[in-house]
């Protein structure tokens, strides 16, 4: 058995950032479990650029802002073991994990810092009717065909959804000489930003068709074809809207699910629309000594975000570790109000002496409308916003010193104000 | 003349309003950043685009190596750059940085690796 | 070459028929026109064992139901083939239904089904508390069980060909020549020649029959849609609930499987196309909405696929089993519709005495060896056998599917394996690789990989499942 301060579960940008920041703030022996066969995680298939402008104050690509990160653990004494799955985390956090080269391992860690990242959501969890043709595949799926492999997995090409990295594989696929037909998203609104939708289909004059569905798949080898349709109030599709697109490839980009198999066999409290564990202002969940950070604790768009997260819960990895931080523990929920769809951390140690800021995301869209934050029933802030979109992850602090007046029978609403 | 454009400068996506008239850029408003200023003035002019793509490695550890412009070119020379990109290929090893095309189209920009092979 | 049987069609009939075979001295060679085995009614089916009291008193569905189910727990103990007697129930939601139940509780007395009894509400809804509410009462039938019907002819056919059988994939047959008393059979794959041919080809054994010019087997061709939902909904219930049969089959079913999943399904719908094995929006409605009248907690939101199969339904009602009135030399196999899967078993060891009595006196295969190992498996062996495993093999120390815990290790032998996989659901069902909650969507591109570096090929001549069903174009670059 092997014994470590700090085991990082993920070598993917969370994992870097919690392992190097623990790093700076004093914790010896750490050691990274990755399961891919290099560190970066899927940012070594995002080949775009957009990442590192507000951490880096560039533009990078995911490659480039990933190597930045890995140069930096090369310099320390940080260990990784790559191409490193972990099998189960125990009660007692003794790890377990295996690789071609150890075989089973076992690690006894006093905390683990949880950076799994998240996975697509498949076909089958959206009852698409039709053939099991092949060519159905998720947008990372193929973006990893593209963009790694080197093989071109379609060439007529129909995306439903209209996150992200489907934006973006619209373009990709376009530049590689595919055709992308149409983008369909089942929302009256995109679930990507506003910026990929500008440069990555109105560039190309792909059209993108809002509160429009894939119904039904043709084609009994290769996919031949889809048939969408416009879908009602209810999300319901329209018969009378059908429409036949010939195609060869569906690709998916329907939403990322938090990959918490692991976090939910230690028995951890999961938070059910996030997704993602619940999480105080350190990022530790329930479990002592146990703190997640980046996708696997929620959706991020930004990797920036991502890695000013894992820093947080790399230092509250580190302060548990090293028995510093806030000496008592007093915590309060925070809440949704108006509007908003979730908030992490999902509790505060009202007891922790520094600003917290309040991650969250909005249900809808909304136009010229306030962000309040509410403690104990008076307003702390009130911030004007043009824009809110369920897309775009927004925030809102806690100062220091409104915790500081706070009990533990206190209150913390964030709302939207229209 | 009036133009509202979201700006793809960075993530954040600002909804900017331009006043020109031709080439002539009276006003921008609604950015929040000089990006963004820059961004509406050439892209009611002349607008432009990074480019990612990726080359063939010789002999590498994958069959191909990210690479991206090292500033934007013209949006409507996209696909010539395109062109280029997928005629060339490289020997590994590459290294994050490298400059495989240079001045692509005499755009001024180079096309350079994003990662090591 | 020239063999004493052709069996024409890999599903679990082929299969296990061809295993039969092979413990006589006999060349049989198990013709399948697909890529894999199981990739007709055996692919996608329910996978229930059922009791025997269905079919009517008499007929062969009857008898070899029965018969099949108890031969069951051992054949699959012997092919190391996931199994459990779960039992099962039908469940009545009426006074009206109750009578229904008596009368399947009679006629399975009469077709000599073990442990059966009719239970109340009370002891129902103690057994399955997940039930609606307004159920009356059911039948219990303690000897029903299931079975993955797709590994059982995985692995039946894995021991035919340990045991000398003759497996050739892709090998379509098109058209049979009778002469000197042996059938000549023009195939995809070249020439066959047998002086036996057993029609095991399912919804196509019609057009083979017709190829001696026998016109006999009338088929209709029945869709039945499933969903597959997520194991957190697995132990939903315990036993497999039906609820009383109609006369397009035996309706609804909520069921566990033997991979710990929730199984719902199947519609019955008559469709002209023999492989249109689509899903339909209307079906999964109808699967829905039936499920939750048995289990009002069933919810689609769990589940993780959808999927259809057909069944050949017999016009006459009954399997059509035995030598062909045109020529007896072909043996018809055909018309198997559930209790198929249940039947198997029985099916088998009656195809094989007709030919061995036909052929008279046909020695035994001395070296006959009915066991096939399972192979192993990552995610059910010990630290202790983990470990062990990994020093031996390496590859079993890299896992590929994230979700299955399925290492590098299984997919290579499962490629190896006796009649081994070529494509990526052959992989599938084989390791269960992309079976779980991503589909795929991690492991997919790595499965293609390790299938091309085994079969020493590029990675976009890689099928999902044969023919045309490449996952990549051209190289970008």
């Amino acid at each position: 058995m092997l014994n470590y301060d700090l085991v990082v579960v993920g070598g993917g940008p969370a994992g870097m950032a919690a392992a190097l920041k623990a790093k700076e703030c004093g914790v010896e022996k750490i050691i990274i479990l990755e399961r891919a066969e290099t560190l970066g995680g899927i940012l070594e298939q995002c080949i775009h650029t957009g990442f590192g402008l507000h951490y880096f104050g560039e533009e990078l690509s995911g490659p480039e802002y990933a190597a930045k990160f890995i140069a930096e653990v090369a310099e320390t004494d940080i260990d990784v073991k790559t191409d490193t799955m972990v099998l189960d985390i125990s009660e007692t956090n003794l790890v377990t994990a295996v690789n071609k080269a150890d075989g089973l391992l076992k690690i006894q860690a006093k905390a683990i810092v949880l950076a799994m990242g998240c996975r697509e959501r498949p076909r089958g969890a959206l009852e698409i009717a039709g053939t099991r043709a092949s060519g159905i595949m998720t947008a990372g799926t193929a973006q990893k065909y593209v963009n790694i492999d080197g093989y071109m997995p379609g060439k007529k090409v129909v995306i439903l959804g209209s996150g992200d990295i489907g934006l973006i594989m619209a373009r990709r696929m376009t530049l590689e000489g595919a055709e992308v037909k149409v983008v369909c998203e089942l929302m009256p609104y995109s679930g990507g930003l506003t910026r990929n939708i500008v440069q990555c289909l109105n560039d190309f004059n792909i059209p993108l068709r809002l509160s429009t569905t894939v119904v039904e798949t043709h084609g009994k080898d290769r996919l031949e074809g889809v048939t969408i349709a416009q879908v009602d109030e209810h999300l319901q599709p329209i018969e009378s809207t059908k429409e036949y697109i010939e195609c060869d490839t569906l690709m998916l980009s329907v939403g990322l699910i938090p990959e918490n198999e692991l976090t939910k066999n230690v028995g951890i409290g999961i938070d059910r629309i996030t997704n993602g564990a619940v999480v105080d202002e350190m990022r530790m969940t329930d479990h002592p000594g146990v703190f997640a950070c980046g996708n696997v604790l929620h959706v991020h768009d930004l990797v920036d975000y991502v890695t000013l997260e894992s820093q947080i819960a790399g230092e509250g990895a580190a302060n548990y570790i090293l028995g510093k931080g806030s000496k008592e523990t007093v915590y309060v929920n925070t809440t949704t109000g108006n509007g908003v769809r979730y908030l992490v951390p999902q509790r505060v140690n009202i007891k922790n002496e520094n600003d917290v800021k309040l991650y969250f995301r909005v249900g809808r869209i909304f136009k010229n409308a306030k962000v309040v934050l509410e403690c104990d029933g008076e307003i702390i802030s009130s911030k004007k916003k043009v824009k809110l979109a369920p897309g775009e992850m927004e925030n809102v602090i806690i100062p220091a010193a409104t915790l500081a007046k706070m009990t533990k029978d206190s209150s913390i609403v964030v709302r939207v104000e229209e | 003349m009036k133009k509202e454009l979201t700006c793809v400068a960075c993530p954040l996506g600002c909804s900017i309003t331009v006043e020109y008239d031709g080439t002539e850029v009276y006003s921008v408003t609604g950015n929040t950043c000089k990006r963004g200023d820059a961004y509406a003035r050439t892209e009611v002019v002349n607008p432009t685009r990074s480019l990612t793509s990726s080359v063939k490695v010789n002999g590498g550890i994958h069959p191909v190596v990210p690479v991206k412009s090292s500033c934007a070119v013209p949006k409507t020379l996209l696909f010539n750059c395109m062109k280029e990109i997928n005629s060339v290929s490289v020997d590994a090893p590459v290294k994050l940085g490298q400059v495989i095309i240079k001045n692509i189209l005499g755009t001024g920009a180079d096309i350079v690796a994003t990662n090591n092979d | 070459m020239s063999y004493d049987v052709a069996i024409i069609g890999a599903g679990v009939i082929g299969a296990l028929t061809a295993r039969e075979l092979s413990k006589y001295r006999l060349n049989v060679a198990l013709l399948e026109a697909t890529n894999d085995v199981a990739m007709g009614a055996s692919k996608a089916n329910s996978g229930i064992v059922h009791a025997g009291f269905d079919a009517m008193p008499g007929t062969l569905k009857a008898e070899l139901n029965v018969k099949g189910c108890a031969m069951m727990p051992e054949l699959c103990k012997t092919l190391s083939v996931p199994y459990k007697n779960n039992g099962s129930l039908v469940v009545a939601f009426s006074e009206e239904e109750m009578e229904t139940v008596k009368e399947l509780y009679n006629r399975g007395i009469k077709n000599g089904v073990p442990h059966m009894k009719i239970i109340g509400k009370d002891e129902l809804k103690a057994m399955e508390p997940n039930l609606a509410d307004n159920v009356c009462g059911a039948l219990d039938a303690q000897s029903a069980g299931i079975v993955c019907p797709y590994e059982l002819t995985i692995a039946a056919t894995e021991n035919a060909v340990t045991n000398g059988v003759e497996f050739k994939r892709n090998c379509k047959v098109t058209a049979i020549d009778f002469n000197n008393g042996e059938f000549t059979l023009a195939t995809t794959a070249g020439e066959v020649k047998a002086k036996y041919i057993i029609d095991a080809a399912g919804a196509h054994s019609d057009e083979i029959a017709k190829m001696i010019g026998d016109e006999s087997v009338k088929l209709v061709i029945r869709r039945g849609e499933y969903f597959i939902l997520d194991k957190a909904v697995g132990n939903t219930v315990s036993h497999t609930v039906f609820q009383c049969p109609t006369k397009m089959g035996k309706g609804i079913l909520v069921s566990p499987t033997v991979d710990g999943n929730l199984l719902i399904g199947p519609t019955a719908e008559d469709i002209e196309d023999k492989d249109d094995t689509s899903t339909t929006p209307e079906g999964l409605k109808t699967v829905k909405t039936f499920s939750v009248k048995s289990c009002p907690s069933v919810s689609t939101r769990n589940a993780i696929t959808s999927f259809s199969g057909l069944r050949a339904h017999p016009v006459s009602d009954d399997f059509i089993l035995g030598p062909s009135k045109v020529n007896a030399q072909f043996i018809h196999a055909s018309g198997i519709e559930s209790p198929g899967l249940s039947s198997a078993p029985a099916i088998a060891e009656y195809l094989a005495d007709i030919i061995t009595k036909a052929m008279g006196g046909v020695e035994k295969n001395g070296s006959f060896n009915g066991v096939r190992h399972d192979v192993f498996r990552f995610r059910h062996a010990t630290d202790e056998e983990k470990k062990a495993a990994i020093e031996k093999n390496p590859a079993y120390g890299r896992i590929i599917c994230r979700c299955e815990t399925i290492t590098e290790g299984e997919i290579v032998d499962a490629i190896k394996a006796p009649a081994g996989a070529r494509d990526v659901d052959g992989v599938k069902r084989r390791t269960r690789a992309g079976m779980g909650r991503c589909q795929g969507g991690f492991c997919g591109s790595k499965v293609v990989e390790i299938l091309a570096r085994e079969l020493g090929t590029e990675v976009n001549t890689i099928t999902k499942f044969g023919g045309k069903s490449n996952i990549l174009f051209d190289k970008t670059k």
